[in-house]
């Protein structure tokens, strides 16, 4: 379902989450793959929802600033989604609150991220804790 | 179509199902048949991984992802051999006298729901942790409250052999939470009740559920079902459902009991809640040990109860509101983040209810009304009070904004955090507690069932889950769901006699 709204669904991305601007095409299908079984998992509804809203966020910012979301720059992208999820219509705050949710589901679990963020949490619990080495 | 007969059949293998069907226990040994419904799968010990996603699309309905009907708020609750009390974290309250009275239920004593509560409580190994099994995220917020003059109170909790993985939410991965599935079901399997995962209860007819059993998915967790795929027509005696708040009201919807049960599907409550996050200046002891030992309990005064908590990274990360540089500061900041849970004592209200749609799946409708926000903005501001007091440099509070509120301004919390800046949509929302659709009470006017669970009018139907609860618990509601559940099992052994000897259609 990315496919088709690829650009702007990683302008969004790098927008929500800056250091993912870092990842390599390795990175992105590892984000975009989970993001999509995500999606298979879901009535078709939602994934409709979802693709509606990607096209609605790339056109809108035509309207004030005469360019798609995905070719603005990281400053009035991230003004466009403050403005969104900020705003009166709760269909367009839904829609940033849920592509966000994929966003940093995609992200947060990449065994890389949590290993970056310092995440520790182990099966074996006390037994296998080690303090961060700074 | 295949027929099968039993004495009676649980629908549902939680705190309510797993409770009923222990109880059944001296009726299995009488001669009598025995069966629980599981939608879910029933997963061994090695496959809890504790990874978020992997473990959430297994345990939970929808990946934890279900959503309320105008898509503000999440509800989280388990779809697996044992229910919610896989995905838990084990504490274990007792009822508090005054929201029993106020309940109203005849023949419900809350002296009665407390023995029934301390004898679980036994059952399930329930104890506090030692001083040097609690985590810093823990004795940080019990001291900070101290500090800021919170009465703080420690959770009893119901493990047994527990490491501080810190990944009860992803069912515990060594077997320690003392769940239904660890506990009341194993001990009903050994004396007969039979358990059929992979079964979903597509309606309830008279005297007879409708089920089928499905195939278990290529790559995923789980045994396989004990029965082979396909559609089942189980007759019983009597049919219990204990599918939680949603499962059961939706199934009794779904079945067309609502033109008879005015109140069906009314009533829905669930302890609105969010994750508060701070920072402080050093690594400390979060995502290992047990992650919720202490409480503070505001429910009496000011609508709120405050919890310690540890999350995931991805669960942690969808609940930080905002997105860019500030948001990415704060995760990268996991080692030294201090977690605070708050959740809402919301309050039956008209409009706050479940329905189905046209495919029959649960909708659940809900409006956050004034007095909800309003304690959830007094809980935020007694949490960042908390935090401070315990020595945190910066507080990400959702209703603030901008959300950080840096150590500098610990003394404008009360200008800083505003319930103006309570957005639904925005404001990430979730809740676990789901309470009420088939309400105890009197009559149909004004409930589902009668307080031991029995459907007004339908003897053969009872409902043994926190979809009884007339209104919010304020507290978890584990507990209280296993002692109605006791209630309901007692009612089905003392008083059901002749309906389990009347015949069966087709099974004379």
């Amino acid at each position: 379902m990315l496919a088709a709204h690829r650009s702007t669904f990683r302008a969004f991305a790098q927008t929500v989450v800056p250091e993912m601007t870092e990842l390599d095409e390795a990175g992105w299908a590892g984000v975009e793959r989970t993001v999509e079984h995500a999606l298979a998992q879901r009535p078709p509804r939602v994934r409709r929802q979802v693709g509606l809203f990607l096209a609605i966020l790339n056109n809108l910012p035509r309207l004030r600033y005469g360019r798609s979301f995905s070719a603005l720059d990281a400053a009035r992208r991230a003004a466009v989604i403050d403005a969104l999820q900020h705003g009166p219509v709760l269909l367009l705050r839904r829609g940033v609150w849920g592509l966000r949710t994929l966003v940093l589901m995609g992200f947060y679990t990449l065994d890389e991220t949590m290993t970056a963020i310092g995440y520790r949490a182990h099966v074996h619990g006390w037994g296998m804790h080690r303090p961060i080495q700074s | 179509m295949t027929d099968r007969y039993y004495d009676v059949v649980i629908i549902g293998s939680g705190a309510g199902g797993g409770t009923v069907a222990q109880a059944m226990i001296p009726l299995v040994q009488d001669g009598r048949r025995v069966l629980v419904l599981e939608q879910g799968p029933r997963l061994g010990v090695d496959e809890f991984t504790g990874r978020e996603l992997d473990m959430a699309e297994s345990l939970y309905e929808d990946g934890g992802g279900f959503l309320t009907a105008d898509g503000t708020m999440t509800l989280a609750f388990g779809r697996v051999y044992g229910g919610s009390t896989v995905v838990y974290t084990g504490t274990s309250l007792i009822a508090p006298e005054r929201v029993i009275r106020r309940w109203n239920v005849p023949g419900l004593d809350a002296g009665d729901l407390e023995r029934r509560s301390r004898s679980f409580m036994r059952q399930n190994h329930v104890h506090y942790l030692a001083e040097d099994r609690l985590n810093d995220n823990n004795r940080l917020f019990r001291d900070g409250a101290r500090a800021a003059g919170f009465r703080c109170e420690q959770f009893p909790l119901n493990l047994d052999g527990c490491v501080g993985s810190s990944l009860c939410n992803l069912g515990c991965p060594n077997a320690a939470k003392q769940g239904t599935h660890r506990v009341q079901l194993p001990n009903a399997e050994r004396h007969g009740v039979e358990v059929v995962t992979r079964a979903e209860a597509l309606r309830v007819e008279e005297r007879a559920v409708i089920a089928r059993v499905h195939a278990k998915a290529p790559g995923s967790k789980g045994a396989e079902s004990e029965w082979a795929p396909g559609d089942y027509r189980i007759r019983a005696g009597i049919i219990v459902a204990a599918g939680g708040a949603i499962g059961s009201t939706s199934l009794l919807l779904r079945s067309g009991f609502g033109s008879g049960l005015p109140c069906l599907g009314e009533g829905f409550t669930c302890h609105p809640a969010f994750i508060l996050v701070a920072e402080h200046s050093q690594d400390i002891t979060n995502d290992v040990g047990h992650p919720k030992s202490f409480f503070v309990d505001r429910a009496e005064a000011e609508g709120y109860v405050l919890e310690t908590c540890m999350y995931f990274p991805f669960t942690t990360a969808k609940n930080l509101t905002g997105a860019g540089a500030d948001h990415s500061a704060m995760m990268r900041a996991f080692p030294r983040l201090q977690m605070i849970l708050v959740l809402a004592c919301d309050s039956a209200v008209k409009g706050n209810r479940i329905t189905i749609d046209r495919t029959g799946r649960p909708v659940v409708h809900y409006r956050f009304t004034n007095d909800v926000v309003r304690s959830m903005v007094a809980a935020t501001r007694a949490a960042a009070r908390i935090f401070f007091a315990a020595g945190a440099v910066r507080v990400h509070a959702p209703t603030a904004r901008p959300h950080i509120i840096e150590r500098g301004e610990a003394d404008r919390i009360d200008q800083r955090i505003s319930e103006r800046f309570f957005l639904p949509g925005t404001t990430t929302v979730s809740a676990a507690h789901l309470m009420g659709g088939c309400a105890m009470g009197r009559t149909l006017a004004d409930s589902v069932t009668d307080g031991f669970g029995r459907v007004h009018d339908t003897p053969w139907l009872r409902v043994a889950d926190s979809a009884l609860f007339p209104d919010a618990l304020e507290i978890n509601p584990y507990l209280t769901i296993m002692s109605l559940a006791d209630r309901v099992g007692e009612g089905v052994l003392s008083g059901a006699g002749e309906l389990l000897d009347s015949p069966l259609v087709g099974h004379g």
